[in-house]
């Protein structure tokens, strides 16, 4: 149970000083499980869930919270890869693993800079950074692996939308796992 | 150094593990041979969360079987007067059907086809998905332990869903027919046109290869071709939505499954498919004659009581039931249906009278006929009349015990029964010479013309 003050360094926004959390190893390791398994879940039963990623928001809420991007970076590699060994044969242990580690450097690199506890902000960074996470997945699907992954914009636009909605009642919720 | 290292560790950090996963992307891109394996690290995954995703799983059908089946009752007396009603018209439809089933078997029979029968089943519970929408598999509760093995096709009653991709002990991972990395060998149900099912990254199902010169109607039913010796041919697919020209020469033809891939709970995996001919044994001797003697108007019942009375009880009754022997005076008008087993004769394989007049029924007596065919020797199966000399309407109606010389080729009898049947009102005319007073059982003397009997 620890809270660290990180000093001034030109934050974005007003506030001067903006706090980093730490987290109990229980909660480094379930929530993210838990993520997961209700990822490979939920879907049998709620049909339009796949366009929610938990696991994404789970690697923005845990990177922004520690604001540590070597942490970002090992945080989001382990999610990526626990949801690749779900995903399928022809689906490469990697492809989430890539897309969410850049995700988790990205996130904890920015939260440095900015206030990411309010609502709004974790509304726009989970909207934008959702579109990065599709872009690095279809670069790495496309790119990499010669895939013949369709792009959407009208479609990563909905699940963006629909991620950052939902990833405000999330975070909500995830906030009483921070150590004070 | 330090200082570089201590300036930019995080984007070295970023950077080796980015290049790590690269490498390991890599190294399973470059072994396609162990496209078909389990990776271990899957294994273990997949075998941990299994457990909890069954017990998940199968605790909530309990609580909602309990609450469906015990406490939420309402509407079932009507729903069970309804189902009943309509158990009452799918019984009406069945027995249409299964006529019309017999009937291809028995077509399928005489042109040797071999057919693909699904022999047996594992029912199993869909536990969970990949969870993301760029992959659409599934996984099931059933695995190695209850016989699954990989490219086993899986089913619903409503159509097919997939098929087993990767097996582990205790669950299965199912590619789906709307995954792109899914094909499915399928065929336009009317037009019969053939193509490769294929999915799509947006979980769409589309028909490739069907040349853009065709005419493919929505709403037109797509089953399997059978041509993937995965799924049994003719199981429902899906129906076609829309048909337009694509890039390349074929069509781009979008495809509803038939199964409701986004809700499934239990699926039916295929394990065992048998290829063998249509069983027709219960259907009774085949002969082309037959099968289109059924189709053709049945004999008034004035012959029957003739022939009744003519001193043929209970084998000339028997014999007259079948459709050929009934005189429906079709195609090969009366034949010489035998007696029926177990009376004591011995069977008249393929004994044609070759002198009798057309319409009269060679059924010859229970007990005397035997006896005449024993002891005079005038019906043995070698004494089959010629095509061109038997006179028409006395075609041999062999047993299904009949020696496989006397038996009449579908084809021989077709021809016959095409070139010399004359109308069918003409053939059920009983003929003076079969008088009830007759000589019963004894056949008729040989023509003038007629080879000598031996």
């Amino acid at each position: 149970m620890s809270t660290r003050v990180m000093p001034f360094r030109g934050s974005l926004t007003s506030r001067e000083q903006v706090s980093v959390y730490e987290f109990s190893w229980a909660a480094i390791i379930v929530i993210p499980l838990v993520a997961v398994l209700i990822q490979i879940f939920i879907p049998v039963k709620v049909r339009f869930l796949p366009i929610v990623d938990l696991p994404f928001m789970v690697t923005i809420f845990f990177a922004t919270a520690r604001r540590n991007p070597i942490s970002g970076c090992l945080t989001g590699c382990a999610i990526g890869l626990m949801q690749d060994l779900f995903a399928g044969p022809s689906h490469p242990l990697g492809m989430y693993g890539i897309a969410l580690t850049i995700i988790g450097y990205l996130a904890s690199s920015l939260g440095v800079k900015i206030d990411v506890d309010n609502p709004g902000s974790r509304f726009l960074i989970t909207f934008a950074f959702f579109g990065v996470h599709q872009g690095v997945y279809y670069g790495v699907a496309h790119g990499l692996l010669r895939q013949g992954l369709q792009w959407s914009w009208s479609h990563t636009a909905i699940s963006a939308l629909a991620n950052a909605v939902l990833g405000i009642f999330v975070y909500k919720f995830l906030d009483r796992f921070k150590q004070r | 150094m330090d200082t570089f290292l201590g300036r930019y560790r995080n984007l070295l950090v970023l950077a080796a593990i980015l290049f790590a996963q690269i490498i390991g992307l890599a190294l399973q891109v470059r072994r396609p041979s162990d496209a078909g394996e389990t990776r271990l690290i899957r294994l273990w995954a997949v075998s941990a969360v299994t457990p909890i995703e069954s017990a998940v799983i199968h605790s909530q059908e309990w609580v909602a079987n309990l609450w469906t089946t015990y406490i939420y009752l309402h509407g079932v007396r009507r729903e069970n007067r309804e189902l009943r009603a309509e158990i009452g018209q799918m019984k009406i439809e069945e027995a249409r059907l299964s006529e019309d089933a017999r009937m291809a078997r028995r077509i399928q029979s005489l042109l040797a086809f071999k057919e693909q029968y699904i022999d047996s089943t594992i029912a199993a519970q869909v536990i969970g998905t990949s969870g993301s929408e760029q992959s659409r598999v599934l996984y099931i509760d059933k695995g190695s332990n209850d016989g699954i093995t990989v490219d086993m096709a899986v089913i619903t009653p409503s159509g097919i869903v997939g098929k087993i991709a990767q097996v582990f002990p205790d669950s299965a991972q199912v590619l789906p027919i709307n995954d792109q990395f899914s094909g499915v060998g399928a065929a336009l149900k009317d037009s019969r046109l053939q193509g490769i099912l294929k999915g799509a990254p947006n979980g769409a199902t589309t028909l490739q290869y069907i040349m853009s010169d065709e005419k493919v109607v929505p709403g037109e039913e797509v089953v399997t071709s059978g041509g993937d010796r995965i799924f049994p041919k003719g199981l429902p697919v899906g129906r076609v939505v829309s048909s337009e020209p694509g890039k390349d020469l074929f069509l781009n033809i979008r495809v509803i499954p038939s199964a409701r891939l986004d809700q499934l709970e239990e699926v039916l995996v295929v394990t065992k498919i048998t290829e063998k001919m249509p069983d027709a044994k219960d259907l009774g001797p085949l002969r082309a004659s037959d099968i289109l003697a059924e189709r053709l108007p049945t004999v008034p019942n004035k012959t029957e009581v003739d022939a009744a009375g003519n001193a043929k009880p209970a084998g000339g009754a028997a014999s007259a039931t079948t459709p050929a022997a009934t005189g429906t005076g079709t195609t090969a008008g009366t034949a010489a249906h035998p007696a029926t087993p177990g009376t004591g004769t011995k069977p008249n394989v393929g004994g044609t009278i070759p002198n009798r007049p057309a319409g009269t029924v060679a059924a010859p007596h229970p007990t005397q006929a035997g006896a005449a065919g024993e002891t005079n020797g005038t019906v043995k199966p070698k004494a089959i009349t010629p095509a061109t000399d038997r006179p028409s309407g006395t075609a041999a109606k062999p047993l299904n015990n009949a020696a496989p010389a006397a038996t009449t080729q579908p084809g021989e009898s077709a021809a016959q029964d095409n070139g010399d049947s004359p109308p069918a009102k003409k053939q059920v005319k009983p003929a003076p010479d079969s008088a009830p007073n007759a000589p019963s059982a004894q056949p008729a003397p040989p023509p003038a013309g007629a080879p000598p009997q031996p």
